[in-house]
């Protein structure tokens, strides 16, 4: 199918992006497009305004800052992927990435929207809220700052305002003790996931601390199993634990069905990843 | 402007056009309708297929999610061009020895997406061909003649004899 009409503005600045989208409340941001596009084809979309923000070369980058790595909200995740500052200071989204799609849309796909545009079975609003990240938001009040837990809101919705620019995405910079895991399920490569899941944590010793759990595809948002958390602070990751967090899933979890699986399947897969991951972020990075 | 309508200047093929587009055309209808240039195909029209893969400044992108009016002041290239200037020919060569195409729909598609890989040099393997391809589909071949022909053109470039 074709897309309905809509007007088109190229931004020339951020406060023109903003201006645009302040005055027509059926506005959309156009950053890399390869979500937005599509659902626009199939027409589950239809705004009367596009704005584009991708001459708005102030949005692009990736730059380490006092101990974050900072990711303009318009760098393409081909650009993340090769990246080495993200390998080393966001390895968990290094891993992440070769997950999204193809090449052909990660040449054109962009960090910031992916992030806010906020599919349930994304992986990198999953990451952003694993990782314990931030935000920067600009829109017609100035800028403001909001974490990863305040973020993602319900289904396709985020703390983002009708006028916002997503602009930046910060995350705390691995260090030696930081420990990732990623993985996801899928039918083919590059689909969204059936169910996945995006984790971090610090290995202190032979235990582990501050575990953040992030699974997707498994409700209206990212969530974090706080439950199956709690079960792996401060432990050792021993069989034991791992199982006893697998269990606790059935209480943070309670995934609706979908075409591609039941909640029963959703529920089982979850628990698989989590014994998957359980093993990544038991090893060091490196 | 916030206009529907908006005139575009493209280097396509290496040959600069200049057109009026409506905002909501996308980048391959704007290559088959408004410039004849029917290599590019359309199937899925929502990014999954990958027929009609094209290339904008040197980077292959989906042609059914860019709109034609974001290529103002941008380089294109299609199937024809990348063709005509022989950047392919042992590619297209070894996809017709190999069978790596029966109907063709998704041959342009796959030849640009394989071409990528292959320029960023080195000889992949299996795996990793069949995954840089796994977002074009191929509804005749089976993939397995396709990831052959990407195969044997890899090592055959990597052995220096083109």
């Amino acid at each position: 199918m074709k897309p309905a009409p809509f007007a088109y503005a190229k931004a020339r600045s951020l406060d023109h992006a903003i201006e645009l989208m302040a005055k027509d409340a059926e506005g959309r941001i156009l950053a890399g497009g390869q979500s937005l596009i599509a659902t626009l084809n199939m027409r589950l979309s239809a705004p009367t305004l596009l704005v584009d923000i991708n001459g708005l070369s102030e949005l692009k980058g990736i730059r380490r800052k006092d101990g974050y790595l900072e990711i303009g909200a318009l760098t393409r995740q081909r650009e993340a992927e090769r990246s080495s500052d993200v390998a080393r200071c966001a390895p968990l989204v290094a891993k992440a990435l070769p997950h999204i799609a193809h090449p052909a849309i990660r040449n054109r796909g962009t960090i910031g929207g992916s992030i806010a545009f906020a599919d349930p079975a994304a992986e990198l609003p999953a990451c952003l809220l694993a990782l314990g990240g931030e935000v920067d938001v600009a829109g017609p009040a100035g800028m403001r700052t909001i974490k990863a837990d305040d973020f993602f809101k319900g289904l396709f919705e985020t703390a983002l305002g009708p006028s916002d620019v997503l602009i930046t995405i910060r995350l705390p910079a691995a260090t030696a003790a930081s420990r990732a895991g990623f993985a996801e399920l899928a039918r083919r490569h590059g689909d969204y996931a059936l169910v996945g899941l995006a984790a971090s944590a610090r290995k202190d010793g032979y235990v582990m601390r501050d575990v953040r759990l992030a699974f997707f595809g498994v409700g209206a948002t990212p969530l974090r199993a706080r439950k199956a958390e709690a079960e792996l602070e401060g432990r050792a990751l021993d069989e034991h634990r791992v199982e006893a967090a697998a269990l606790a899933l059935a209480l943070d979890l309670d995934p609706a069905p979908d075409v591609l699986a039941s909640s029963a399947a959703k529920r089982h897969l979850a628990a698989v990843l989590l014994k998957r991951v359980a093993r990544q972020i038991d090893e060091p990075l490196l | 402007m916030s206009e529907r309508f908006h005139s575009i200047t493209v280097t396509v093929n290496g040959e600069q056009v200049r057109e009026r587009v409506d905002a909501r055309k996308t980048l391959v209808d704007f290559l088959r309708e408004d410039l004849s240039l029917t290599g590019s195909h359309v199937g899925c029209e929502h990014g999954v297929c990958g027929a009609c893969t094209v290339r904008v400044d040197d980077e292959i992108v989906r042609g059914c999610l860019m709109l034609a009016v974001q290529c103002d002041g941008a380089r294109v290239d299609t199937i024809e061009g990348v063709s005509d200037r022989g950047e392919i020919t042992d590619l297209q060569q070894a996809f017709a020895e190999r069978n790596a195409l029966q109907c063709g729909f998704c041959t342009p598609g796959m030849l640009l997406t394989a071409q990528e890989l292959l320029a960023t040099g080195g000889s992949p393997g299996r795996a990793q061909i069949r995954e840089h391809l796994s977002g074009n589909y191929c509804r005749c071949t089976g993939y397995h003649a396709i990831v052959d022909a990407v195969e044997e053109v890899a090592k055959r470039r990597a052995g220096g004899s083109k």
